[in-house]
């Protein structure tokens, strides 16, 4: 799938054979690689300038492993960094001390957000946790009807009150509902919205003051490209993410947008989508997303085993 | 911003002195990345100006500019090849089947919507085919849009039905009313799911046989905000359902839809509408000139 990018790792990689150590000099080729690399991979351009100042560091202290290339080193090196990077574990989703857990869901149009609430509210159950939906779109045509079609799949209530409503009132009400029934988390689904529009980052701004959640998740299209960094940048800034939701990852993207919302927030991203169904959702393991955006899983589980010998 | 300002900078200082130095050239290069250009088109864009700047020493109003030719000229090439119109318009009096596709959540039913309105306006009568009959609440969104343009929607009220069922009664009524517009919806699709592009090429192969006289155009719907997968979406979609354009979305957004400009030159797609916003109105038909400007101011 990731042909290409294997391609012109190792075309860097090449450069460096027949050396037996990494230096400044001979490491540039290299690095030139895996800055276009990632660029193809869609990593914004400052977070690949970030990474690569990184690799480099790291690279330059490395002690060459016996029976190991310097190419292949480089390339665990790389891939060290980048799940380093990425967030070293799989973090799980928030558990207020007294319920209702509140999760409020943002995010750009079209992301994914109804979708993934629908998932959560799935995997909360499965849990045995039980779970409450809020419809807070009262813009996108049929937005409402959308999440209680999921919700009748799911079995999952769906609070909701209208097109007319206040956005700000419905989450509100939401969480009052839940508080009286007992309900364990409420996941508010929110209408999709540019960071650039100012009126509807303040709307998102006072539903958060309103319901103060346990959890801000930024749901992101893992297609994604240079944007993903500036989106996050503002969302994290006027509304404060906790964590991430990389959504559409059953593409053959590479998904480098992943690298660019955890670098840019420094919040873990918490689960990935894989598919339409209420069901195709996982969490994320940042070693698993370093190779998909490489593309050398082999080579480094080759390393790890020269490394285990010594 | 300051990429465009260093960008300036550094043209400034080497205009007049032959090629651009690896700084400006570096600027430059950023400033395309930045825009989802992709390295491709950007190495190609970057070569043709250094070229240009070896042949004549060019001040700097002039190497702007000839920068944007080359990214007005890329954006032109598949309308003259193809030697379509820049006007995009249905022909009247006849059937014109608007097959709209896309991956998911790029702004396809949106697009219907404002189709639909402007076809109404432009006094043609017009049908939209709701096959997207796998989402949740999908033909109660596509109804809303047909609501709020005026315009009647066939669907299929059974769930998880055939989608090319819906496209050939579509196109039955279309025919039957003497509608001039019919505009397809389909469910979002990721172009590596081999079942759902073969779905896609069979409601492509019902329109081609059902209506084999009508103008059909084959629209991909990209969001301005996608990375490279973007040129993947084109290649993928070109094959089965035979797109004859793009409409990008969402250039309201801070995104300059770079992506686009690499499909337009790897694909000879020309772009037919500009998406810029939420409304029934947020449509526009696309000019090369006024893309060439916003993807490289700041
Ligand atoms: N293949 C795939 N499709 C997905 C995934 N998550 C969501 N989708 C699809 O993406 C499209 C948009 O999903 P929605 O959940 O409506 O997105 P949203 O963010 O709520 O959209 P707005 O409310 O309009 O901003 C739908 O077609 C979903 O079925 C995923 O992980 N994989
Ligand atoms: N800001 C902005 N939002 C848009 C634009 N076009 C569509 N949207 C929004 O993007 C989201 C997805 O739009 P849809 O029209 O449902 O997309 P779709 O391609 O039909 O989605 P699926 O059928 O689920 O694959 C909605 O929230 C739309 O309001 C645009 O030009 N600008
Ligand atoms: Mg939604
Ligand atoms: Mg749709």
């Amino acid at each position: 799938m990731f042909d290409a990018l294997s391609e012109s790792l190792e075309s860097a990689w090449k450069k460096l054979r027949g050396q037996d150590k990494i230096t400044a000099n001979n490491i540039k080729p290299a690095l030139q690689e895996v800055r276009r690399s990632l660029l193809s991979a869609d990593v914004n351009l400052q977070v690949v300038k970030n990474f690569i100042a990184d690799v480099e560091k790291a690279a330059q202290g490395a002690d060459v492993i016996s029976g190991v290339r310097p190419d292949q080193q480089f390339i665990k090196i790389v891939n060290d960094e980048l799940v380093k990077v990425m967030g070293e574990s799989n973090v799980p989703l928030a558990e207020a001390d007294t319920p209702p857990t509140i999760i409020l869901m943002a995010g750009l149009q079209g992301t994914g957000k109804t979708t993934a609430t629908a998932k959560l509210a799935l995997h909360l159950r499965k849990q045995e946790r039980s779970a409450l939906m809020v419809g807070t779109d009262v813009y996108r045509p049929a937005a409402i009807d959308q999440l209680k079609t999921l919700g009748e799949q799911i079995e999952v209530p769906v609070f909701e009150m209208g097109t007319e409503a206040n956005p700000v009132e419905v989450a509100q009400k939401g969480i009052e509902k839940a508080q009286a029934e007992g309900i364990n988390t409420v996941i508010i689904d929110t209408a999709g919205r540019l960071q650039i529009d100012q009126d509807m980052m303040e709307e998102l701004i006072s539903i958060k003051n309103a319901v103060s959640p346990h959890e801000v998740l930024l749901v992101v299209d893992a297609m994604t490209g240079q944007e993903a960094a500036s989106l996050t940048a503002t969302f994290h800034e006027q509304v404060g993410v906790t964590g991430a939701i990389l959504t559409k990852l059953d593409g053959d993207t590479r998904g480098g947008a992943a690298l660019s919302v955890r670098q840019v927030s420094g919040q873990p991203i918490k689960f990935i989508g894989v598919g339409e169904k209420v069901e195709a959702l996982q969490p994320f393991y940042p070693e698993r997303m370093a190779s998909r955006i490489l593309g050398m899983g082999d080579v480094v589980s080759l390393v790890e085993k020269a490394q285990e010998e010594i | 911003g300051k990429t465009r300002r260093n960008f300036l900078n550094q043209l400034k200082a080497t205009v007049g002195k032959g090629p651009l130095n690896e700084e400006a050239v570096m600027e430059i290069e950023a400033l395309l990345l930045q825009a989802d250009v992709g390295i491709e088109a950007t190495d190609y864009i970057v070569e043709t100006l250094q070229a240009k700047m070896r042949e004549e020493a060019l001040p700097l109003e002039s190497a702007i500019a000839y920068l944007k030719e080359i990214v007005r000229e890329i954006l032109e090439r598949p309308f003259q090849e193809k030697n379509t119109p820049i006007t995009f318009a249905p022909e009247q009096d006849k059937l014109n089947i608007w097959l709209i596709t896309g991956v998911n959540g790029a702004g396809k039913t949106t697009t219907i919507g404002k189709l639909a309105h402007l076809g109404q306006k432009s006094d043609y009568t017009c049908l939209i085919a709701a096959a997207d009959t796998f989402r949740a609440a999908a033909v109660e969104q596509v109804k809303a849009w047909g609501d709020r343009a005026n315009t009647e929607v066939v669907a299929n009220p059974g769930k998880n039905t055939d989608p090319a069922a819906v496209v050939y009664d579509a196109i039955s009524k279309a025919q039957s009313k003497g509608t001039e517009l019919l505009l397809v919806d389909t469910a979002g699709r990721l172009q590596n799911k081999k079942n759902l592009m073969e779905e896609l090429g069979k409601i492509r192969k019902v329109i081609d046989k059902k209506a084999p006289d009508a103008n059909i155009e084959s629209l991909l719907v990209i969001d301005a905000s996608l990375g490279q997968n973007g040129l993947r979406q084109a290649e993928a979609f070109t094959e089965v359902a035979r797109l004859s354009g793009v409409v990008l979305t969402k250039l309201d957004g801070s995104s300059k839809g770079g992506v686009a400009l690499a499909i337009s030159k790897q694909l000879n797609l020309p772009i037919r509408f500009i998406g810029a916003g939420e409304g029934i109105e947020d449509l526009r038909p696309f000019s090369s000139y006024e893309f060439a400007e916003a993807l490289l101011s700041e």
